[in-house]
C-alpha cells in the first residue's frame, strides 16, 4: 500500500500530543498492526483494551519506539519519528512510560531509581533531582520508602515507584501497558487511585487496561483493538452501553458478566 | 484439648495464642550439625568415615615431610642430601631473593618492594568496601600507578637506574602479568561482549570473530604470535619490549574468555531492564554504564573470579617465551649444583604450588564475600 499522504506534515495546531496515521508493524512474516490511525489531544486520557495477543502493547511501544513500525507516521509532541537516535532519546524523555512488570532497576534504591534519568539525561543536579524525586514519592504516597531496594517492596509500591520514576521526568505523556496485571487484587486500588490523580491533574495519558471502572471514572475515549487494528473509538458511556461493532459486544459480554 | 479433638469438631475458632517451645534437642547444636552433615545418610556416614580414615593415614607423613623432618637452615645442600630429611626450607630461604625479584640488581630490589605495597594500598582501596572514595582510588589505580610503577621499575634517565627487563623476574613478574591481565581483560571483555551483541554487522563480525579466533587456540600459541608477530606489524625502533608482547598476549587472551562471560550476564538481564532504561530516555552507553552492567557484572561475579584464577595460573606460560616468572626462577634454581638433592624438587614445586594456592584462594574468597554483600537486599 502506499505511504500517507501526510507523511511530512507536522501538526499546525500545537495541542495535539500524539498522532498516528496509518500505521502497520510487521513481526517477520506476521501482520501485527494494521493500518491503525489515532490522534491523542493534550490532557486526553485514552483508555486500550482489547483481547490478548490483539496489539494493544505493540502500538503504544511504537509511540516512544520500543518497537519501531514499518510504514505509516507517528508524530509525537510534534516530532516525528524516524530512525534518528537523538531525536528517539528526545522523544522518550518527554513520553513516561510504566510496565505490566514494573522494570525498576533492583539494584538502585527507591530514591536512586527515580533520580537517576534526571541526573543524567536531564543533567539536573543531584540534590535538585533528590527533592523532585521526594516530591512524587510523597504524592505517590510512598516518600518513607525512599532508601529500600526495590526488591523489598510490595507489588503495589513497586509500580507507585515506577509511576514517580517517570513523572520526575516530567513527562508531557504517560503510557501504562497494563499497569495492575501482575498485582495481587488488594493492590490494585491503590495502583489506580494514583493513577486517577494524575488524570485529575491533567496528564496526558494512554493506558492499556482491563479495569473498566478505571476506564468510565476517567477515560475521554475508549479505544477497542483487535487483531492489530483499531475497531472501535468510542466515549466510555457510549462504548459500554452502545457497543457497535460485533467484535466489541463480544469482547464486552466476554468481561463483563 | 488436644489437637485430633480441635481437628475432629466442624467448626473451632482459636481464642488465644499458642505457645512458643523451645526446638526440640536433637535439632539443635553441635549434635544436630554432625548429624545432619556427616551421618545423614548411611552412604553419608561410610563417606564420612572413610574421608576420616584417609585423614588419618596422610596426614602425619605430610606433617613429618613438611615440619618436623624438614631442614630449616643450612648453608648449602649437604644437610638436605642426608638420608631420610624432609623438606629442604634452607634452600627457600637462600634463593628467596630470586624468587621474588629474579636478576632484578639486589640494590634496586627496594623499587620492586615499594612498587608491590603501592599497588597492594591501592588495591585493598578498591576491594575493601568500607572504605571511602572509590573513585579517586580507581584513578589512582587505573590511571597514575601504572605511569609510577612503569617509571619506578624501568627507571628514568638522570633520576633511577634503567632496569632492562630481561632482569625482571620471580613472583614479582607473575604478579605484572596477572594484574595488568586481570586490569585490561574486563574492560576489554566488556567491550568485546557488547560489540557482539551489537546491532552494527561489522562491529559484530568482528568482534565474534576475535573472540572466536582467541578462544580458538591455546595461550602458548598466543604467546609465540604475540612475541613473534607483534614486531612485525610496527616499525623496527617501536618494536614492542620482550615482556611487553605477553603482557598483551596474556591480555588479549584473557579478554576473549571475560567477553564470554560478560555475554552471559548480559543474556541473563531481562529484556525489562532494557525497556526500562530506554523508556526513561538513557541514551545506550549510559543504559550499559548505570543500569545493565552493573547487574550483570554483578550475576556473573563468580565466572570472573574464575577467569581471574585461570588467567593468574596461566600467566606461568609465559616462561616460555623467555620470561623468568616465578616458576621459571623455581625451575632454574632447583638445578644449582650447590643445593642439588632429591628433595631439592619437590621443596621448590611444594613452595610454588603454595604460593599460587594462597593468591588464588584469597581471590576465591573475596568474591564469595562480595556476592554475599551485593546479593543483600538487592532481591529482585
Ligand atoms: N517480539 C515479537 N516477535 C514476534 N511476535 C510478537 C512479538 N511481540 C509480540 N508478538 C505478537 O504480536 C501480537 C501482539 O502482541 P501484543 O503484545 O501487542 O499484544 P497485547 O494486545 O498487548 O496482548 P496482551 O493483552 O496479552 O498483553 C501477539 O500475537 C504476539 O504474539
Ligand atoms: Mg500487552
Amino acid at each position: 500500500m502506499a505511504a500517507s499522504p501526510l507523511v511530512k506534515t507536522t501538526p499546525v495546531t500545537n495541542d495535539i500530543a500524539v498522532e498516528i496515521v496509518g500505521m502497520h508493524k510487521w513481526y517477520g512474516e506476521f501482520h501485527v498492526l494494521r493500518d491503525v490511525n489515532l490522534t491523542v489531544r493534550r490532557g486526553e486520557k485514552i483508555v486500550i483494551c482489547g483481547p490478548s495477543g490483539s496489539g494493544k502493547s505493540t502500538m503504544i511501544r511504537c509511540i516512544n519506539r520500543l518497537e519501531e513500525h514499518q510504514q505509516g507516521t507517528v508524530v509525537v509532541d510534534g516530532v516525528p519519528l524516524t530512525n534518528d537516535l537523538k531525536r528517539i532519546d528526545e522523544i522518550r524523555r518527554d513520553v513516561g512510560m510504566v510496565f505490566q512488570h514494573f522494570n525498576l532497576f533492583p539494584h538502585l534504591t527507591v530514591l536512586e531509581n527515580c533520580t537517576l534519568a534526571p541526573i543524567w539525561v536531564r543533567k539536573m543536579p543531584q540534590k535538585q533531582a533528590e527533592e523532585i524525586a521526594m516530591h512524587y514519592l510523597t504524592r505517590v504516597k510512598i516518600p518513607d520508602q525512599a532508601l529500600k531496594y526495590p526488591g523489598q517492596l510490595s507489588g503495589g509500591q513497586q509500580q507507585r515507584v515506577a509511576i514517580a520514576r517517570s513523572l520526575c521526568m516530567s513527562p508531557k505523556i504517560m503510557m501504562f501497558d497494563e499497569p495492575t496485571s501482575a498485582l495481587d487484587p488488594e493492590m490494585v486500588k491503590e495502583v489506580l487511585d494514583t493513577m486517577v490523580q494524575l488524570a485529575q491533574d491533567g496528564m496526558t495519558m494512554l493506558c492499556v487496561t482491563h479495569e473498566m471502572g478505571f476506564a468510565r471514572q476517567v477515560a475521554d475515549r475508549v479505544v477497542f483493538m483487535d487483531r492489530g487494528e483499531i475497531v472501535e473509538i468510542n466515549t466510555p458511556e457510549e462504548f459500554f452501553k452502545n457497543p457497535q461493532h460485533e467484535r466489541t459486544k463480544l469482547f464486552l459480554s466476554q468481561i463483563l458478566h | 484439648m488436644s489437637d485430633q479433638a480441635i481437628g475432629s469438631r466442624i467448626a473451632y475458632v482459636r481464642r488465644e495464642a499458642g505457645p512458643t517451645r523451645p526446638a526440640p534437642i536433637m535439632t539443635r547444636g553441635v549434635f544436630a550439625w554432625v548429624r545432619e552433615n556427616l551421618f545423614s545418610t548411611p552412604m553419608s556416614g561410610v563417606l564420612t568415615i572413610g574421608s576420616l580414615l584417609f585423614v588419618l593415614w596422610v596426614a602425619p607423613d605430610t606433617f613429618r615431610y613438611l615440619i618436623s623432618d624438614a631442614v630449616w637452615q643450612a648453608p648449602d645442600g649437604v644437610a638436605c642430601r642426608a638420608p631420610g630429611a624432609g623438606a629442604c626450607w634452607a634452600f627457600v630461604a637462600a634463593k628467596f631473593e630470586y624468587f621474588m625479584y629474579g636478576s632484578y640488581p639486589r640494590g634496586e630490589t627496594w623499587r620492586v618492594d615499594v612498587t608491590l605495597v603501592l599497588g597492594l594500598a591501592l588495591i585493598l582501596w578498591l576491594l575493601i568496601p568500607r572504605l571511602p572514595r572509590k573513585g579517586m582510588a580507581a584513578f589512582a589505580f587505573f590511571v597514575v600507578y601504572p605511569v609510577v610503577a612503569f617509571f619506578l621499575l624501568r627507571g628514568l634517565e638522570g633520576v633511577l637506574p634503567i632496569v632492562e627487563t630481561n632482569l625482571w623476574g620471580g613472583v614479582f613478574v607473575s604478579l605484572l602479568v596477572a594484574a595488568v591481565g586481570i586490569v585490561a581483560s574486563l574492560p576489554l571483555g566488556v567491550l568485546l561482549a557488547l560489540g557482539r551483541r551489537s546491532q552494527l554487522p561489522f562491529v559484530k563480525f568482528f568482534c565474534v570473530v576475535f573472540i572466536e579466533f582467541v578462544r580458538g587456540v591455546p595461550l602458548i600459541t598466543v604467546l609465540f604470535m604475540a612475541n613473534t608477530m607483534l614486531p612485525l606489524f610496527v616499525p623496527q625502533e617501536w618494536t614492542p619490549d620482550r615482556l611487553l608482547r605477553p603482557l598483551i598476549g596474556v591480555s588479549l587472551f584473557a579478554a576473549a574468555y571475560m567477553a564470554e562471560v560478560v555475554r552471559a550476564g548480559l543474556q541473563a538481564m531481562p529484556k525489562g531492564q532494557f525497556e526500562g532504561a530506554m523508556a526513561l530516555g538513557l541514551p545506550y552507553w549510559k543504559m550499559m554504564r548505570l543500569i545493565i552492567l552493573p547487574q550483570a557484572l554483578t550475576t556473573v561475579i563468580p565466572g570472573i573470579v574464575n577467569s581471574f584464577i585461570a588467567l593468574f595460573k596461566d600467566t606461568t606460560l609465559v616462561a616460555i617465551v623467555g620470561i623468568f616468572d616465578f616458576l621459571r626462577t623455581v625451575e632454574t634454581a632447583r638445578l644449582d649444583p650447590v643445593w642439588a638433592g632429591p628433595t631439592i624438587s619437590t621443596t621448590g614445586y611444594v613452595f610454588a604450588a603454595i604460593f599460587y594456592w594462597v593468591f588464588c584462594f584469597a581471590m576465591s574468597r573475596y568474591s564469595q564475600m562480595l556476592e554475599r554483600k551485593l546479593a543483600a537486599g538487592r532481591r529482585r
